[in-house]
């Protein structure tokens, strides 16, 4: 090998042009891409008026240069901050927001009067309120991109995060009913005119601390076990934390009457603690609890009531929609028809009656396009969030550190789970939860708290596909100062 | 508005949503099949450009076949990590400012480097508790690392691609 030495330096050379253009930042494939994803929502927005109005007015184009502006700047954003960020997912999260965007304003056409439709100003109604809170939301996303520029900074704050999520998650359970209770779950905080959905951005936080909890304990976790039907358990006394998450997102089950939010944060624990540990064990202990508390608090509902009474009524929705079709059962059974209306094509923008659907610019807003563009526009839009999810979870692949292996493949998964629980619920697969579409549903904190957890996906896929000698003389290392400083404190927090 | 501008354009619309996925697909996709591949991670040695399919690349790259010009983790919690190699040096330890961040429990904080010299990459222990092993030889001085051949460092391994 040391003879090969003399030969191997042209190839080096030619070698690290290789290298350099394996490392290319594909900042200009995701400026192209964000382009064609504008001009989506911009012909969705032209054709939504020439279905509702007869007509496609001179300023049909607003609304898409608005949020193609705003999605510009953070492609500038992750340019300088970010450059080797994964050119896929901010187009891909852009085109699902400016749809989402565009299906509101369309909503807001239906809704006003014939008269006074052509003349909706750009940040009027639900569509204008969302377009305001995108631009915020991706200021927000910006920021944290900015502001966290080594995503292992974040793992400081560990246990301050999670604490602030566990409060995050109880608020709304212990705050009086006037005050956090919308259509029979307990999920809101509403201050003034405001509702906030806290528990939106409990996601991230609990994340963070499960991600810096299980860099600690995945040793014990994973290598103490019993082995039993060829499956290695973990012993008793180490399933307490999973036990703990278990106990809390029951108590979110019945205390807050969702068992979207349950299924979300304990899943999100349990698919954490799989990626930490390899074990298939965890993921089985996991659906067993879940199933079992799920049919627990069905049998308590239907012999008991009380608390449980609300999860035992969505259950009983889910079971048979048609059994009351005008009452209980109305959102559900109209959902499924809106679907069925739209079959295989939709009726096409603008075509289609979303008013009759309760919720449509919040929960139901998944049947309420699915009756517009059809199973091939829905399965496109699954095929969108199904990539951004396997961006995330490349993301965490490649990065090289263990924490922020746990903490994209936890975001990614729950993006996932997310859209899991809500399509899931609209087409009857499981009981219907009340879980926002990320980025499709009208609501801030739900486009807030997602934004920022595209922020933190791009700043690890940053981490993970930056080369180690950076192009043109770029050091890999995020200037975060100098390595001493760094040095004191993380170290033991990376330790297990 | 006639109903065939809207017919034409409601479809017109669906073609072109698939058309966005199909395309962020095609940007996407060397990584989706690189995944494929790094299951085999015994497997011979593979090339760094070999999923761009550039013709040019293909015949030069089996003469210079020597150079590495990837790190890939192939045991250990890290397992399947690359890094793609230019010319600064490589640290690995459990401090959080290395390149590579092992937390394994036989690591030290600054446990070894990789370090390139005329196209040839020496390991180097900096003085680590449990020591860095070439192959099954303990590491005293820099040492060149042939192509393939393991470094332990604890229960980690770690080879160089070309």
């Amino acid at each position: 090998m040391t003879a090969a030495a003399t030969p191997a330096t042209s190839p080096a050379t030619a070698g690290e042009r290789s290298g350099v253009r394996l490392a290319r930042s594909r900042r200009n494939a995701e400026l192209s891409l964000l382009l064609l994803a504008m001009a989506l929502v911009a012909a969705y927005g032209a054709m939504v008026e020439a279905k509702v109005l007869d007509t496609v007015t001179p300023t049909f184009w607003v609304p898409a240069a608005a949020l193609t502006a705003v999605f510009l700047g953070m492609h500038l954003v992750i340019r300088f901050l970010a450059p080797f960020a994964d050119p896929a997912l901010l187009p891909a999260v852009a085109l699902l927001n400016g749809l989402g965007v565009g299906f509101l304003h369309r909503l807001d056409l239906a809704n006003a009067a014939p008269a006074e439709r052509a003349e909706l100003a750009t940040f009027a109604g639900t569509g204008g309120r969302q377009l305001a809170w995108t631009l915020i939301s991706v200021i927000l996303a910006a920021g944290l991109l900015a502001l966290m520029r080594d995503h292992r900074s974040i793992s400081r704050y560990a246990y301050t995060l999670g604490l602030a999520g566990i409060v995050l998650v109880m608020l709304p359970a212990v705050l009086p009913r006037s005050m956090s209770e919308i259509n029979g779950a307990k999920l809101w905080v509403r201050i003034g005119g405001f509702t906030i959905q806290p528990g939106e951005f409990a996601k991230l936080a609990l994340l963070v601390f499960f991600a810096y909890y299980l860099v600690r304990k995945r040793e014990v976790l994973s290598l103490a076990s019993h082995r039993f039907l060829g499956i290695d358990f973990p012993r008793g006394r180490d399933l307490g934390p999973v036990l703990v998450v278990w106990v809390i997102s029951l108590l979110v089950l019945v205390f807050e009457k969702d068992l979207g939010t349950s299924l979300l944060y304990f899943g999100m624990f349990v698919a954490t603690v799989y990626i930490a540990t390899e074990r298939v064990s965890w993921l089985l202990i996991g659906l067993v609890l879940f199933f079992g508390g799920a049919y627990l608090a069905y049998v308590l509902g239907s012999t008991v009531g009380g608390p449980f009474l609300n999860f035992y009524h969505r259950a009983e929705i889910w079971l048979d929609p048609f059994a009351d079709p005008y009452d209980r059962g109305y959102q559900l059974v109209q959902g499924l028809l809106a679907l069925g209306t739209g079959g295989l094509f939709g009726a096409g923008p603008g075509g289609g009656q979303p008013l009759l659907l309760p919720e449509v610019q919040n929960d139901f807003i998944f049947a309420g396009i699915g009756e517009e563009i059809g199973l091939f526009g829905l399965s496109a839009l699954l095929m969108i969030y199904l990539l951004i999810v396997e961006r995330g979870l490349r993301a965490a692949l490649a990065v090289r550190d263990s924490f922020g292996k746990l903490l994209a493949g936890g975001l990614a998964f729950t993006l996932a789970l997310q859209v899991f629980v809500i399509v899931g619920g609209i087409s009857k697969l499981i009981p219907l939860t009340g879980q926002t579409t990320p980025f499709l549903s009208a609501g801030g904190s739900s486009l807030m708290a997602n934004w920022l957890i595209i922020a933190v996906l791009l700043r690890v896929s940053d981490a993970g596909r930056r080369p180690v000698s950076g192009v043109g003389g770029k050091v890999s290392r995020p200037a975060g100062g100098p390595p001493e400083q760094l040095h004191g404190a993380p170290t033991e927090v990376i330790r297990p | 508005m006639p109903e065939l501008v809207i017919t034409v354009a409601r479809f017109g619309f669906l073609i072109l949503l698939w058309i966005f996925v199909f395309t962020v697909v095609g940007v996407i996709r060397r990584d989706l099949f690189a995944g494929a591949r790094s299951g085999r991670l015994v497997a011979a040695p593979r090339t760094v450009g070999a999923s761009t399919g550039q013709a040019t690349a293909r015949p030069a790259k089996v003469k210079r076949g020597r150079a590495a010009h990837q790190l890939v983790v192939t045991a250990g919690q890290l397992a399947g990590t690359r890094i793609t190699l230019g010319e600064a040096q490589i640290t690995i330890g459990r401090a959080e400012d290395s390149t590579l961040v092992i937390t394994d429990d036989y690591a030290s904080a600054r446990h070894a480097r990789l370090v390139p010299r005329d196209g040839q990459w020496f390991v180097e222990d900096l003085g680590s508790t449990n020591g860095t092993y070439l192959d099954r030889a303990k590491v005293t001085g820099p040492t060149p690392v042939p192509l393939g051949v393991p470094i332990r460092i604890g229960r980690t391994s770690l080879e160089l691609r070309p």
